[in-house]
């Protein structure tokens, strides 16, 4: 049974980049039932948790749906990012019919959003293959940050670092929820599916994933890189990066003094320093 | 009294992103907006930017008509990012057989 919490290093991946990718997460047999759930229309259109529910009453026309996100590793995955017991904000079944010409518009779901620790996450799942013919979701890597309202972004076309989500059928995107996307394109002659679910954090986010690694030397180069698109707001990027970094393990780290050096403004006078220097010598 | 001629001309409209505020620096996001309604384009259509800059853009015929602005960032708000800052509009005028 794989319940492996996130590493240091899926953590930093995920805060530097906006979202994790886990290919073929879920198995065949469930994806199949899914579908099957999806052609029955137990799992149509957009439902938001009205009545406090949790994930494992959300669903009750959709077993099948829900036992994929009873999965250890799906819940392991969900504990690191939002708690154990995170809630349900709501879910949406998003289907692309054949022959569509065109993508949505580049959004971020659902309006501006001003918490700086805190932060929802949505589970993009995809149970069939997705060739990029079919078009998948198209994600902008490092977009998370940016405060913008919804579909205010859709002037924008295409950007360098653009990542469509071509996968295989069971495949798990765990999302940021700032984070910039828009369905593509299905030029194929078959239905695209994909369950999207938002889910809310109830506990402070901090310490939640497999904190063993996170000394290790390649949480800095995580953190630190930048994306094509970033141009010379890279580190501004970086910057925001390491202050939710800081509250998701409750330290004080830094890379490259980013964030040591705009706290240091002293306000002890250079002679009242140079008497406790002396002091401490004595 | 003015004789109204219909003009064949149509505005194909490019909005090129930059790194940084110079014209010079590189391409990292990109939109074109076709009034002559050859070009029909959608988002996560190319892998690649049309211009490298908007410098090469306009050694190609387009016309700068916007520049990216710098505004100061607000206080408090110093590390915040939100939309791309460094957006240029070019146009270009074609001919068309409408008119």
């Amino acid at each position: 049974m794989d319940d492996r919490l996130l590493d240091a290093s899926q953590m930093a991946a995920f805060v530097a980049d906006g979202f994790l990718r886990f290919d073929a997460l879920v198995p065949e047999e469930l994806n199949l039932a899914v579908l099957d759930e999806i052609r029955r229309k137990a799992l149509d259109g957009v439902h938001f948790n009205q009545g406090g529910h949790d994930i494992g009453s959300f669903f009750p026309r959709a077993p099948t749906y829900q036992r994929v996100l009873g999965l250890p590793r799906v819940r392991a995955i969900i504990a690191s990012l939002v708690g154990p017991d995170p809630e349900i904000d709501h879910s949406a079944l998003h289907v692309v019919g054949p022959r569509t010409p065109h993508g949505q518009h580049w959004h971020a779901d659902a309006t501006i959003d001003p918490r700086t620790e805190a932060f929802d996450i949505q589970l993009f799942y995809y149970p069939h293959d997705t060739p990029r013919e079919m078009g998948g979701t198209m994600f902008l890597p490092g977009s998370h940050f940016r405060r913008v309202h919804e579909s205010t972004i859709g002037r924008y076309q295409n950007f360098r670092g653009q990542v469509p989500a071509v996968c295989p059928a069971g495949t798990l995107i765990a999302a940021h929820h700032g984070i910039w996307h828009c369905g593509q394109a299905n030029h194929t002659d078959r239905t695209r599916s994909m369950i999207k679910l938002r889910l809310n954090p109830t506990v402070r986010q901090r310490q939640l994933f497999d904190l063993s690694g996170c000394d290790a030397p390649e949480i800095g180069g995580i953190l630190s890189r930048t994306q094509p698109w970033h141009g010379a707001d890279g580190r501004l990027e970086i910057l925001q990066r390491l202050r939710l970094w800081r509250s998701l393990t409750g330290s004080d780290y830094d890379v490259d003094r980013w964030l040591t050096r705009l706290e240091r403004e002293p306000t002890v006078m250079a002679e009242v320093a140079r008497e406790r220097a002396v002091h401490a010598m004595a | 009294m003015t004789a109204i001629v219909a003009s064949s001309l149509r505005q194909q409209l490019l909005f090129l992103y930059l790194g940084s505020p110079s014209p010079e620096s590189g391409t990292v996001a990109w939109s074109l907006f076709d009034g002559a309604g050859r070009e029909q384009r959608s988002s996560g259509d190319a892998e690649d930017p049309p211009y490298a800059s908007v410098v090469e853009a306009m050694r190609d015929g387009w016309r700068v008509i916007q520049v990216a602005h710098q505004p100061p960032p607000l206080p408090g708000m110093e590390h915040r990012t939100s939309y791309l800052p460094y957006e240029f509009v070019l146009e270009r005028l074609v001919e068309t057989s409408h008119g």
